[in-house]
């Protein structure tokens, strides 16, 4: 019990933190610190520019979300091994990936987001946790030597890790030959952590395994974590040239297709989740890879809905799945009957995620269609129409299957408890992080205006990376 | 020693990329160790290599004054090997945990959190 209050207090002081520094970072800019005042780029620098405080925000408000989630779903077996303190240390694994200006700091980050989310993953030791859990390390250690040797490459080649150093290096380099080969293996250890085409099969083999909290937190920040550090490097240390673009975009366009395919078929609500995800990682790349600040901005648009609202999808998944006693829509069913106010609330996160006007997920595809007509990428325009709808047409399917269809018998394992069975505090507890975040989702999608305000500032920020330089390193860089 | 140090770290790549794609447990697990060390060869080659320079100032001079080792890389591979001597140590205690839940070391049998159900 005491874990569980302590986890909610130690997150609502990571929340307040959080916007003091999203606050001071909109009103003066990008701020940095030297640790041990050590200059850069010869220390470890620490900065934050508006896209990484924003993100520091997220995860503030996820983190408070998630931890008064776990607080009401953990069962004690799994708290009694330490759920609460890995779970704060993936928090702070990720804020501390988002502030890093050093690409090897960044390394160091990502190690431990992995080696906390192996633990979350495991804990409990079920047979389909273990399974999940052999498949998302393998590949996730690959990731990370392949980041490792992109790192060596990179130093090999400039000499230097710091990212701001390293964008003057590599602008100032004649031979592009060695560099684009560097940024491909980058792209590559990125697109394993951020499971896009042909590299996301961990995903939906693991994600539905672990706890609902924990899929939640998994769901909406560790695969953005590889879009985050994806937008870094190719916006700040490479600088797109029309072979990586039509790489990005070629992914881009294959991730949305296989994910959309793959959620059709699925029948395990965290197995379509899993594949959305995948699906919706798709138009990040893409927004990305059009090389448009336009683009970029409905991109980053899209990473600050999405996080919202996958987190929410899952804690959903996992409310449903304590309702009906089984992850299988099939089985599932009377939702709406049974249950009407609690399903007008899932229709928030449910519909903001396909889009539908003037919920959150319409507007950032606004600006990424716009976007690819500016730099005429039609097809890619068509594949991004594609995920929309395709993402419509599995959402309705769950909404039928789970909230209209008659109910069938399930037979769920033994000694299950059901939601009803739950005590009052824990269910409070499960619905207040669903309701916050479905009314967050509410207010990014009918105060789209400042997002989207936030997003171009982002974006610009991005796109002309002088200014970020010039902080980090003083005035020696001029 | 640096075409030495080039053929090595090859070696240690190819092997471990051969053995993560066998489909016993324990092979990938070792086929990843060898990655790992493959990848720390190559920082310490890729950051240069200087014989017998340490980087040591002596008494008297405030600088460096000749070229020197750089002390980076091995600080870099120096972090790098605790990480992953840390990830190895949970990788055994898991596939050992694997192997006594799932009753296989077979990759291709540990397929059940695919089947669509």
């Amino acid at each position: 019990m005491a874990q569980r209050i302590l986890s909610i207090i130690g997150s609502s002081i990571a929340l307040i933190f959080s916007i003091v520094l999203f606050s001071l970072v909109w009103q003066n800019g990008t701020m940095v610190i030297q640790a041990g005042n050590w200059e850069a780029p010869y220390g470890i620098t620490m900065v934050s520019d508006t896209l990484s405080a924003t993100l520091v925000l997220l995860t503030g408000i996820l983190g408070l979300a998630i931890s008064v989630f776990a607080a009401g779903s953990i069962v004690n077996a799994r708290a009694r091994f330490g759920f609460f303190p890995i779970l704060h240390f993936l928090f702070m694994g990720l804020c501390g990936s988002f502030l890093a200006g050093d690409i090897f700091n960044l390394y160091v980050w990502f190690e431990i987001i992995i080696i906390s989310s192996f633990v979350l993953l495991t804990i409990g030791g079920e047979k389909a946790q273990i399974e999940g859990a052999v498949k998302y390390f393998t590949l996730n250690i690959l990731a990370s030597v392949i980041f490792l040797t992109a790192i060596a490459v990179l130093y090999g080649i400039t000499g230097t890790l710091n990212m701001a150093d390293l964008s003057l290096k590599i602008a100032a380099i004649e031979d592009k030959t060695l560099v684009n080969i560097c940024a491909m293996i980058f792209f590559v250890g990125f697109g394993i952590k951020s499971a896009v085409f042909p590299l996301y099969f961990w995903l939906p083999a693991s994600y539905h395994t672990p706890p609902h909290a924990v899929a939640a937190i998994f769901g909406g920040l560790l695969t953005k974590v590889g879009v985050y550090a994806m937008i870094r490097v190719f916006t700040l240390i490479f600088t797109l040239d029309p072979f990586l673009e039509n790489v990005l975009m070629g992914v881009a366009m294959l991730t949305l297709f296989s994910g959309a395919v793959g959620a059709l078929v699925q029948r395990n609500l965290q197995k379509i989740f899993s594949y959305l995800i995948i699906c919706h990682i798709g138009f990040m790349v893409a927004g990305l890879g059009m090389g448009s600040t336009l683009a970029l901005t409905g991109a980053i648009f899209y990473m600050i809905h999405d996080i919202v609202v996958k987190a929410n999808l899952f804690m959903v998944g996992g409310l449903l799945y304590r309702i009906n006693g089984t992850s299988n829509i099939k089985r599932m069913g009377e939702m709406y009957a049974r249950y009407p106010l609690l399903s007008l609330l899932m229709t928030v996160p449910l519909f903001s995620l396909v889009g539908i006007p003037p919920l959150s997920g319409f507007w950032p595809k606004l600006s990424l269609i716009m976007g690819g007509l500016e730099t005429g990428n039609y097809v890619l325009i068509g594949f991004i129409l594609f995920g929309s709808f395709m993402t419509l047409l599995i959402i309705a399917k769950v909404w039928a299957e789970v909230f209209w269809k008659k109910k069938e018998v399930t037979n769920p394992p033994a000694n299950f408890r059901f939601f009803e069975a739950h005590t009052q505090r824990e269910k409070i507890l499960i619905l207040i992080p669903i309701i916050f975040l479905s009314i967050l989702s509410l207010g990014i999608g009918f105060g789209a205006g400042p997002i989207q305000a936030l997003s171009e500032r982002i974006s610009g920020e991005l796109s002309d990376v002088s200014t970020y330089i010039t902080i980090v390193l003083g005035e020696k860089s001029n | 020693m640096e075409i030495l140090l080039a053929l090595m770290t090859g070696v240690l790549y190819a092997a471990g990329i051969y053995m993560i794609l066998r489909r016993s447990l324990v092979k990938l697990i070792l086929g990843l160790i060898l990655l790992g060390n493959g990848v720390n060869l190559l920082i310490f080659l890729l950051g240069g290599i200087t014989k017998g320079k340490p980087p040591v100032i002596p008494d008297g001079p405030a600088v460096l004054g000749e070229v020197f080792a750089a002390p980076l890389p091995q600080a870099l591979i120096l972090t790098a090997i605790v990480i992953s001597f840390g990830l190895q140590s949970f990788a055994i205690v898991l596939i050992k945990r694997a192997y006594k839940v799932v009753k296989t070391d077979d990759l291709d049998e540990m397929n059940t959190t695919d089947e669509n159900a």
